[in-house]
């Protein structure tokens, strides 16, 4: 299997682009990362688009076609995934297999959502489709509901507080502050948190990531040729990936996601390394919650210490591990299709030294991890500096 | 959501009265019915079965955003129900003092309406759940 790195990066500014169609903002991800890359363009050899709704969202299927001829790169094969909120995650690893099997060389990859062109209930309906329709949906379950119901059973088991969930927030408004991308660049207080309007209890509105419009982009080499573009290329070390039942009430526990720990499992396995190693981690928070349950199940904390190490400030940007240094998709925005490519966009910027005012110290080994519904798919990359 | 009229028709066994099914192989119960059993997979043997509805509340909350056609149930209760055969199963809870709604606590299933498509439109029914 042949050796894969990042030689590009890029992403636009998240948030209420209502300036910019979902075909203006991927090409602007796309260039940035073209621009990036020191490519001329004609070296790519194919593009991977993550999107999870364009077509409940904007009216717009085939965005695998609609990719390569906005960039124009045709005739290029250009080929759309999806996985919920982990589509972008899930075209990083398509991309990455393309090259580790030999059959391209660079390969492009892009990650869009354009959400706000709809209103926040159809939206809603939209995401829910993450989910299963007949039998979640039907009976009410929203997707913060179903969070909702993760965190009520985690507070009971482990006593994990309302107030350990709001810190989450807050740190990742913080990191959020010091981002020029993110859709969220104010600081928010624990009480702002608690004492917002209540969505689905326990979890109130700035508990819950935004309905955000964004892209992202990156470019792929394998590692043999990496450098002849780029002085910094970020080698991927690890990937995993894992399923498990689509809706909640049929897991067989409901205090993990099990596809985060064996997507994390086998990423470790490949890259040789431990969660003790990881400098800092983008993971899925798209509820508070969610995060806590990130932490714990890529195992940097033990089962049901998640709550406690974050109210202490060991997730914090420098502390025991840097969680969420983009602002997460709690600050940052999460437009679902493009959450996992940013992801990797700021753990390359960070590998690279490029985190500016939130800089991980001595950055070495990163990790990304993007959930798809509310577990049903979880895929984990591990990135590394090459020296 | 797409609920269309065939959509609908094809659930009512399910969400009238509870029809799922388990496999003779390993004994497995299902809620909905799966077409193959997970774990037995092409060697697995479904047969229908009608659940009693009984169960314990594993996990909760209180919906105060609901999606579009629900805008009137608000706020309502939702649940993760360990049904006593088996399976786990998701529904609204209603009729039920707030106070009682707790992890562990026992219910049971009710035949409910649970939307309509408009005063002229569908009437959707199903399964919500009480506390006993």
């Amino acid at each position: 299997m042949k050796k894969v790195s990042i030689i590009g990066a890029g992403m636009t500014k998240f948030g209420e682009r209502w300036d910019k169609s979902l075909k203006e903002l991927v090409v602007e991800a796309g260039i940035k990362a073209l621009v990036d890359s020191n490519l001329s363009g004609n070296e790519i050899e194919a593009v991977y688009g993550g999107t999870m709704a364009a077509g409940r969202l904007v009216g717009q299927e085939h965005v695998g076609a609609l990719l390569a001829d906005a960039m124009g790169l045709n005739p290029l094969p250009s080929i759309r995934v999806e996985a919920a909120c982990a589509s972008g995650g899930m075209a990083l690893r398509e991309a990455y297999m393309a090259i580790a099997s030999g059959y391209h060389d660079v390969v492009v990859v892009g990650g869009v959502e354009k959400m706000t062109d709809v209103s926040t209930g159809d939206a809603t309906i939209a995401l829910a489709g993450a989910g299963d329709v007949e039998w979640e949906y039907f009976s009410g379950a929203t997707f913060p509901a179903v969070y909702a119901l993760l965190a009520k059973k985690h507070m009971a088991e482990f006593g994990t507080t309302e107030e350990q969930m709001a810190q989450v927030a807050v740190k990742n408004h913080e990191n959020g502050s010091k981002n020029e991308y993110a859709q969220y660049q104010n600081k928010i207080t624990l009480e702002q948190v608690m004492k917002s309007k209540p969505i689905a209890e326990p979890l109130k509105i700035l508990d819950c990531s935004p309905i955000t419009d964004g892209a992202a982009a990156l470019v792929l080499a394998s590692s043999d040729i990496a450098r002849k573009y780029s002085d910094t290329p970020i080698e991927i070390s690890g990937v995993g990936m894992a399923s498990d039942t689509l809706p909640l009430h049929d897991r067989a526990s409901l205090i993990e996601l099990n596809a985060t720990k064996v997507a994390a499992e086998k990423a470790y396995r490949q890259a040789g390394v431990t969660p003790k190693e990881i400098n800092f981690a983008e993971v899925h928070d798209c509820f508070t919650i969610a995060e806590l349950l990130a932490v714990e199940d890529l195992g940097f904390f033990p089962k049901g210490k998640g709550g406690p190490a974050t109210q202490e400030g060991e997730t914090a940007l420098n502390s025991k591990i840097s969680i969420n240094t983009s602002g997460g998709l709690k600050a940052c925005g999460h437009p679902v299709g493009a959450t996992g490519v940013k992801q990797a966009v700021e753990a390359t910027w960070q590998l690279r030294g490029e985190g500016k005012g939130r800089q991980v110290d001595n950055a070495e080994i990163g990790l990304t991890h993007n959930v798809g519904g509310s577990g049903a798919t979880a895929i984990v990359h591990i990135m590394k500096r090459v020296n | 959501m797409v609920e269309g009229i065939a959509s609908i028709w094809r659930n009512i066994p399910q969400r009238y009265r509870l029809e799922g099914n388990y496999c003779e192989n390993c004994g497995t119960a299902y809620f909905p019915p799966r077409v193959v059993c997970v774990k037995c997979r092409r060697q697995g043997k479904l047969k229908t079965k009608i659940f009693c509805g009984k169960g314990k509340i594993e996990t909760y909350t209180k919906v105060y955003t609901a999606p579009t056609g629900l805008e009137l149930e608000v706020p309502y209760y939702l649940a993760i129900i360990n049904l006593s055969e088996g399976p786990s199963i998701l529904g609204q809870l209603v009729e039920t003092d707030s106070e009682k709604i707790k992890i562990g606590s026992n219910v049971e299933f009710i035949f409910r309406k649970m939307r309509e498509d408009g005063e002229e439109g569908l009437i959707q029914y199903g399964y919500k759940f009480k506390i006993v």
